[in-house]
């Protein structure tokens, strides 16, 4: 029965970060969503005008897909060895009983 | 109307396109050259003693490797999370409070770094000009402030939940409120100086990271709910849990 109100917690609380997420894609609907990144650009060009960046990244993504098939390798990298973990922690502690 | 201002973000969007470098930490060639110096001459003494750290824990139980990865894997997917905020801009939450609260902030100034060089290297995320001062940022600072806050309210006898909560939401917003220091510290104002650039940077950063330190937050106490569960000993062993310590 412990098991049961643990998972119902985490359920709820899943349930409260989900709620965090789409909150602002109803709340402000017109907005871009660009990334934070793209505003401080912007500010940094309206603070130092003459502000060139002087370095530029080896190696860029070639597109916005790749970019994104490369973010979701990153997560699915991660998001596999923690399915990877608790599976292994599950079975120890199973057979340890 | 609509299709007026539809066509209108349509062209911005192509106009913006190719300069796109997404990116919540900051961007390649971004800071002025002394400052990457000096933002990895202070990031380099905490990485060094990390890699220490971290030998002398594998060392002393190796048992430990598997959870040292489950960490990292933690980071690495948080940070690959693009998530909108309130503020109409996306950023990402940093996924190291929870190993600070696990490790030390030691240990993930290590694995922050692995991070940020994975997304400077192929995402074009983040940069290798600033790669010392965004360690500083999400491996040093948060993780140091996590550490802290978690210690520092299961001392004052608070609940382990809230001290997991507030140790990875408050690490969180302190590493994007590092980033705003750091810029501003780099463009002050021409009016106003460094507190005008701050406050600016501020707004962008901080305030789009509000919502999503509070979601990392909630993930964080997620996972240690579950590693309470399943990995208990460990939890004991790195002085998580007390002995007696019960599910959260």
């Amino acid at each position: 029965m412990k098991n049961r109100g643990f998972l119902l917690k985490n359920v709820i609380l899943g349930i409260i970060v989900v709620v965090l997420m789409v909150f602002p894609l109803i709340a402000v609907r017109n907005a871009e969503f660009a990334g934070a990144d793209d505003k401080a650009t912007e500010a940094i060009s309206q603070v130092d005008k003459n502000y060139k960046p002087w370095f530029h990244p080896i190696w860029e993504p070639p597109s916005g897909e790749i970019e994104s098939l490369l973010f979701a390798l990153q997560a699915a990298l991660g998001a596999g060895f923690i399915g990877y973990y608790i599976g292994f922690v599950k079975g120890k502690k199973n057979v340890n009983r | 109307m609509k299709k007026m201002l539809l066509s209108m973000v349509f062209v911005l969007l192509i106009f913006l396109t190719p300069q796109i470098a997404f990116s919540m930490h900051i961007m390649e060639g971004f800071l002025p050259l002394k400052w990457c110096f000096l933002w990895y001459g202070a990031s380099l003494p905490f990485v060094v003693a990390g890699i220490f750290s971290i030998n002398k824990k594998v060392k002393e139980d190796p048992k430990l490797k598997m959870l040292l990865g489950f960490a990292g894997a933690f980071a690495f997917v948080l940070s690959a999370l693009k998530i909108p905020s309130v503020t109409g801009s996306c950023s990402h939450p940093t996924g190291v409070g929870l190993g600070a609260i696990l490790f030390g902030p030691l240990t993930m100034s290590v694995l922050g770094l692995i991070v940020l060089l994975f997304q400077a290297l192929l995402l074009a995320h983040g940069g290798i000009t600033t790669l010392g001062a965004n360690t500083f940022s999400m491996a040093i600072v948060g993780p140091i402030a996590s550490y802290y806050i978690f210690k520092g309210i299961k001392k004052a006898g608070g609940k382990n939940w809230l001290a997991v909560f507030l140790a990875a939401s408050i690490g969180d917003l302190l590493t994007y409120v590092t980033t705003s220091f750091q810029l501003a510290l780099a463009f002050p104002a021409e009016v106003g100086g460094f507190t005008a650039s701050f406050l600016k940077f501020m707004g962008i950063f901080a305030v789009t990271q509000i919502p999503l330190a509070i979601s990392e937050g909630i993930l964080t106490v997620i996972v240690i709910n579950m590693l309470t569960v399943y990995s208990k000993d460990e939890l004991i062993e790195l002085k998580v849990l007390e002995k007696e310590g019960k599910s959260l």
